[in-house]
């Protein structure tokens, strides 16, 4: 990882290494903030702001850390961050974080951000973590995204608010999806979508933990 | 170096210094931003109770939105007896500033309420209201009222928008709740809304409230269609709190002592 270039850095995490399809992690906010498309893109920036200026703040002090706190240090310069992001946007995009509500405070316990400030962050210079935290703040959008796209046209017929498909309680003929309104609908999506990716990307298949022996007893029969 | 940071005197220096840094940074994005931030609140408030006197326009700006809400006085009022109070009797100079669901949970302003007088499941009551009106010529023709009562999830907050004669109502959103998206959510759904303005809130002369919310649509031949809206599908909890809730505010322990001086033409 030492000498990983800045592109690789960057983009690897988009699709090679991306943290909810390969490293499963954020799961939680996916399932949440994915109705609308707005929604998911403000909660998409927010999240690479975060994990990119807390990458680049661990990064500069990594070498100051005492190992016995340096957990408590990362999650103190995240919250800090987060409650940053969440103030601006009460004050600049008031109406989206209403919708929001507590999913921006939450991201503090997204694992991405402590996830790569402590396995990336620790280890590696400031440039190259304030790019990792970029990468993978990308790579958890195009997922975000990606889900939101489904959910918002089937769910509500429309994309970025505006009405594609017109509904039938707007006076329109599509009967739009209930469920991909809940939760539970970005859990198939996630599910379909990494199936996809791991198609398209064999290596990302993980080895079976537990492989059952073959049957090699002879047996009277 | 690795043995130099590990000390317990760097320890605490690393973690105070971080601590201020930190503290620095988040309090001066707070101190900031607080000013945009109660602006859009307010805004935000003001828009609602345009959007419920049907007086909001699409894609209305901050200032048009601020221009349309100087018509409405904004008033405060003892629910008991229906008469205005002066905001001093609060403690505020400017009534917007006041807090009706604040001061809900002041024992001193606000009165407990038994489960059996407590329909809208909102547990405290406050004594005085803030209300809005808008007056022609010395006459009240219009009222915003501040609702809320517990649907299924969540405490709905909204507004319901009441006409000079103190019966008919003229629109109804709200603001804030947590109802599940698609069913008991659609609340917020504009078609839905839409059937409320022109419904009566009373029978004449009476002043029980008979707002009710009918599973299957409203009958249009229904004598007493005149004070039913359609329940929203899927969503039972949601509509029976709806119901509730109105019925609640417009009865005698919300603002029914208010409603009948306004209908007398005494306001």
């Amino acid at each position: 990882m030492a000498d990983a270039s800045a592109k690789q850095v960057l983009f690897e995490p988009i699709f090679s290494n991306n943290p909810i399809a390969l490293q499963i992690l954020g799961i939680c906010s996916a399932l949440a903030v994915t109705t609308s498309m707005n929604v998911t893109i403000v909660m998409c920036l927010s999240v690479i702001a975060v994990t990119a200026f807390s990458n680049l703040a661990v990064s500069l002090v990594r070498t100051q850390i005492p190992n016995s706190i340096r957990i408590i240090v990362q999650m103190t310069i995240i919250a800090s961050l987060v409650i940053v992001v969440d103030q601006v946007l009460k004050a600049y995009a008031y109406e989206i974080s209403k919708q929001l509500s507590v999913f921006v405070g939450l991201i503090i316990t997204n694992c991405i951000v402590m996830g790569r400030a402590e396995g990336f962050a620790m280890k590696n210079g400031p440039w190259l973590s304030f790019l990792d935290g970029i990468g993978n703040g990308l790579g958890y959008s195009v997922m975000l995204l990606f889900v939101a796209f489904f959910r918002e046209l089937l769910g509500a017929g429309s994309l970025f608010g505006v009405a594609l498909m017109p509904t039938v309680n707007a006076g329109g003929w599509y009967v739009p999806n209930g469920l991909l309104l809940l939760p539970p609908s970005a859990f198939f999506i996630i599910g379909l979508a990494i199936w996809g990716l791991r198609a398209w990307k064999p290596e990302q298949v993980e080895e079976p933990d537990y492989k059952m022996s073959r049957h090699t007893a002879k047996e009277a029969f | 170096m690795s043995k130099a940071k590990e000390t317990v005197s760097r320890t605490l220096i690393v973690a105070l210094a971080l601590c201020i840094v930190c503290s620095v940074v988040v309090s001066t994005a707070a101190v900031m931003l607080k000013p945009a931030q109660v602006n859009n609140q307010t805004l935000d408030i003001k828009s609602n109770i345009l959007a419920a006197a049907g007086m909001l326009e699409a894609n209305a700006s901050a200032d048009d939105i601020e221009a349309a809400f100087q018509r409405f006085d904004v008033r405060l009022l003892d629910l008991d007896s229906g008469e205005f109070v002066e905001p001093s009797a609060v403690g505020v100079e400017d009534p917007m500033k006041y807090d009706m669901y604040k001061a809900a949970s002041d024992p001193e302003m606000s009165e407990k309420l038994a489960s059996s007088e407590d329909p809208a499941g909102i547990k405290r009551r406050p004594n005085i209201a803030k209300i809005f009106t808008l007056s022609d010529g010395g006459q009240v023709t219009r009222v915003v009222l501040p609702i809320h009562g517990y649907g299924l999830w969540s405490t709905l907050y909204g507004f319901i928008s009441i006409e000079g004669d103190a019966n008919t109502i003229e629109g109804l959103g709200f603001y804030d709740h947590g109802e599940t998206p698609g069913l008991g959510g659609e609340v917020d759904n504009p078609r839905w809304k839409n059937q409320w303005p022109g419904k009566k809130v009373y029978d004449d002369g009476s002043t029980e409230p008979q707002v009710r919310l009918v599973k299957g649509g409203v009958d249009p031949n229904d004598q007493n269609k005149e004070h039913k809206v359609d329940a929203l599908s899927g969503a039972t909890l949601t509509s029976r709190g709806v119901e509730q809730l109105v019925n609640y505010w417009m009865g005698e322990e919300g603002y029914g002592a208010f409603l009948q001086k306004l209908r007398k033409g005494e306001v």
